[in-house]
């Protein structure tokens, strides 16, 4: 178990920059998730603390000591990836003994017996440890992957997609299993995902990455409710938070095409004075319908969730999305009237897209 | 529709059937060729129009296989009783194989034979495994100018082999590597790493790295990841490429023929050499041939599931 450090670490790819000034600081046993689109450098910030790439600026901690001239085979971390994770022609437990055999750290035989055989029953592998790789299926192999870091006790798990290339039954079935598996375990899981519901549902703590940069780090409540920015607002969420710019007037948000009061606890916010072009963040499950609200609108589209219904309304040009109850009866075309809940709104500087709550 | 579709497309199957069958057979033809007149009787080997039906025998392989010398007068008949029944075919054709005391001579056809089968092996194995590594080295580090040193690696093929021959020849004779084992392997090897460097390139590229890099994590050096992992997975494209290097080595003729006469000399020059003045023996030479080929034959027969999924290039990935 171990408590990970990266200290202002730069990547670049010949003329291209991964990751930019990176810090992040990933307390021992704890579950952390980083968020970010493709490209956005997840991977890359994974294989540094591997050692599978060396950065090159900074430094990277693992439990206060810098490894910068540690290789991989040292730093004691196992690594789950996407796919390819298996050695082809080997059987599962082939595949689940090799992690124990290196040389620098080979086990005697009975503990890697038993280590392969408690990695089976945890992961319910054990029918297929004489199989073949190529004769599972997806979900099979991504378990085999896993019982492949497990065997191990490494100091730190990075998981790199693990679930991403599995169909969303299976795939919401082993979320549920990796964050199970890691109270277990008490381990530092360190998890790399483009998903954001994995990250909102399985992290300890959340990491947004845009562009190589770290743009939050909090937990899936503060990423979620509190978002530094325009981006983490609108990349955090699905359907995404409603983003509307405007300005203060008098306690009011004025738009473009409508204005709503605000109540006391919004107006407060450092900096929100009069006049200052602002972005409106608000989440559609804060946008309520109802016949007296101040705001007349008219429905643009209506997707049904099920439980709940995702109601897109148009002011003039502006769109908006609410989230309301499944039994709400709404029709396109429709007139109706909304407000929003004021408290949870976020005012975001237009300038700079962040989020005045943080910059205080 | 359907029907019409299913039609033409049995038609076209069987046409393509057709074409195989005749491609094979051209293919074949000069092997048959060769099979044939191996095991003829000596008169029949020229005989216009070519015997198709005959007794089989191997007295060719006898003469082959022996030092003989042509007698003046016919062999005593005790003598011709006494001798075991391949010694009488060879007195059958008028000559008699020479002994020293009891030992009969060989020719020096199982020589040469040896000699081929030792500088083709070696510079196979040598050139596949230089070729390997190298394509390793190319397919997953960065190395500067890259593609400069690829293309400098492929352009050692770019003139007909034979332009050297000659500048070879002189340098082989300095150094003293001419008429040597060494000499012949080090130009074989030569020949085919360009070869093998380009098609374990791209079967190496095929392989994922990320197999190596899950052993690295797992604590295996780059090396153990190496022999461990990347090897067998690259077995099918090493074994396409020790085939073709192997048919390049085994075949060679020019080279071969210029750099070597005794000690080192291979097969290939070595046979038709046996064609000598007045009438040539073309069974003898024939069956020279045929058991020339067998090697080749058999070593493609074994690895021809790797060949063709090696000449298709990377179906290592399901």
């Amino acid at each position: 178990m171990a408590h990970i450090e990266l200290k202002n670490v730069t990547k670049k790819f010949g003329s291209h920059t991964a990751l930019t000034g990176l810090n992040l600081d990933i307390a021992d046993g704890e579950f952390f998730v980083l968020l970010g689109e493709t490209g956005a450098g997840k991977t890359t910030t994974l294989r540094l603390i591997a050692g599978l790439e060396k950065p090159t600026e900074g430094q990277v901690f693992i439990d206060g000591v810098d490894v910068a001239d540690w290789g991989a085979a040292e730093r004691d971390v196992a690594l789950v990836l996407q796919q390819y994770s298996l050695y082809p022609r080997y059987t599962v437990r082939e595949n689940l003994e090799f992690p124990l055999k290196p040389k620098i750290r080979r086990l005697p035989d009975a503990e890697i017996k038993d280590r392969v055989a408690r990695a089976a029953r945890t992961l319910r592998i054990e029918h297929l440890l004489d199989r073949k790789t190529d004769r599972l299926s997806g979900g099979e192999m991504q378990r085999v992957s896993i019982g492949r870091a497990i065997v191990r006790k490494p100091r730190v798990f990075l998981m790199d997609e693990p679930l991403s290339a599995l169909d969303a039954k299976l795939r919401e079935a082993l979320r549920t299993e990796l964050k199970n598996l890691q109270m277990q375990l008490g381990a530092t899981f360190l998890f790399v995902t483009h998903d954001q519901i994995e990250a909102m549902s399985m992290g300890d703590k959340v990491g947004v990455l845009n562009h190589g940069r770290i743009v939050q780090t909090g937990t899936p409540h503060e990423i979620y409710n509190n978002p530094r920015d325009t981006y983490v607002a609108s990349f955090v969420g699905s359907p995404p938070m409603n983003l509307i710019d405007g300005r203060l007037v008098e306690n009011r948000a004025v738009m473009a095409n409508f204005e709503l009061p605000l109540s006391g606890g919004a107006a407060r916010t450092g900096g929100a004075t009069d006049g200052r072009p602002l972005v409106f963040g608000i989440r559609p499950e804060d946008v309520y319908l109802e016949s007296g609200a101040p705001v007349e609108a008219r429905v643009h589209d209506v997707e049904n969730h099920g439980v709940e219904k995702i109601v897109t309304l148009r002011v003039g040009d502006a769109m908006l999305r609410a989230t309301v109850p499944a039994r709400t009866a709404v029709e396109i075309e429709q007139p109706v009237r909304f407000a929003w809940n004021s408290d949870k709104m976020v005012m975001f500087d237009k300038g700079s897209g962040v989020s005045l709550r943080h910059t205080g | 529709m359907a029907a019409v579709r299913t039609s033409s497309e049995v038609a076209l199957n069987r046409i393509a059937i057709v074409a195989v069958l005749v491609a094979t057979l051209i293919f074949l033809a000069p092997i048959y060729w060769i099979a044939s007149t191996a095991f003829k009787p000596k008169e029949l080997a020229v005989s216009v129009p070519p015997t198709v039906l005959f007794q089989p025998e191997v007295t060719p392989f006898i003469r082959l296989f022996t030092k003989r010398v042509q007698m003046q007068k016919t062999v005593d008949p005790q003598v011709y009783e006494a001798a075991p029944w391949w010694e009488k075919r060879i007195y059958d054709g008028g000559e008699r194989v020479l002994k020293v005391g009891k030992d009969v001579q060989l020719s020096q056809y199982p020589d040469r034979f040896m000699n081929s089968l030792i500088v083709a092996i070696v510079s196979t194995v040598l050139a596949v495994g230089m070729g390997t590594f190298t394509a390793y080295g190319f397919s997953r580090f960065k190395i500067a100018g890259e593609a400069d040193l690829l293309f400098f690696i492929l352009s050692t093929r770019m003139l007909p082999p034979v332009v050297v021959a000659i500048p070879m020849f002189l340098m082989y004779r300095m150094v003293g590597l001419n008429d040597s084992h060494i000499g012949l392997i080090i130009l074989y090897i030569a020949f085919n790493l360009s070869f093998s460097v380009w098609l374990m390139k791209g079967f190496m590229d095929e392989i994922p790295k990320e197999y190596e890099e899950a052993a690295l994590v797992d604590g295996y050096t780059r090396m153990q990841a190496f022999f461990k992992i990347v090897l067998p997975e690259a077995a099918t494209g090493i074994a396409a490429t020790a085939v073709f290097c192997f048919i390049t080595a085994w075949n060679e003729y020019a080279f071969a023929l210029i750099m070597t006469n005794r000690r080192a000399q291979t097969a290939p020059p070595f046979i038709p050499s046996q064609i000598g003045s007045g009438l040539p023996d073309w069974t003898t030479i024939a069956a020279g041939t045929f058991l020339f080929l067998l090697p080749v034959a058999i070593f493609t027969f074994l690895l021809r599931n790797h060949l063709l999924r090696g000449v298709t290039f990377g179906a290592i990935r399901k």
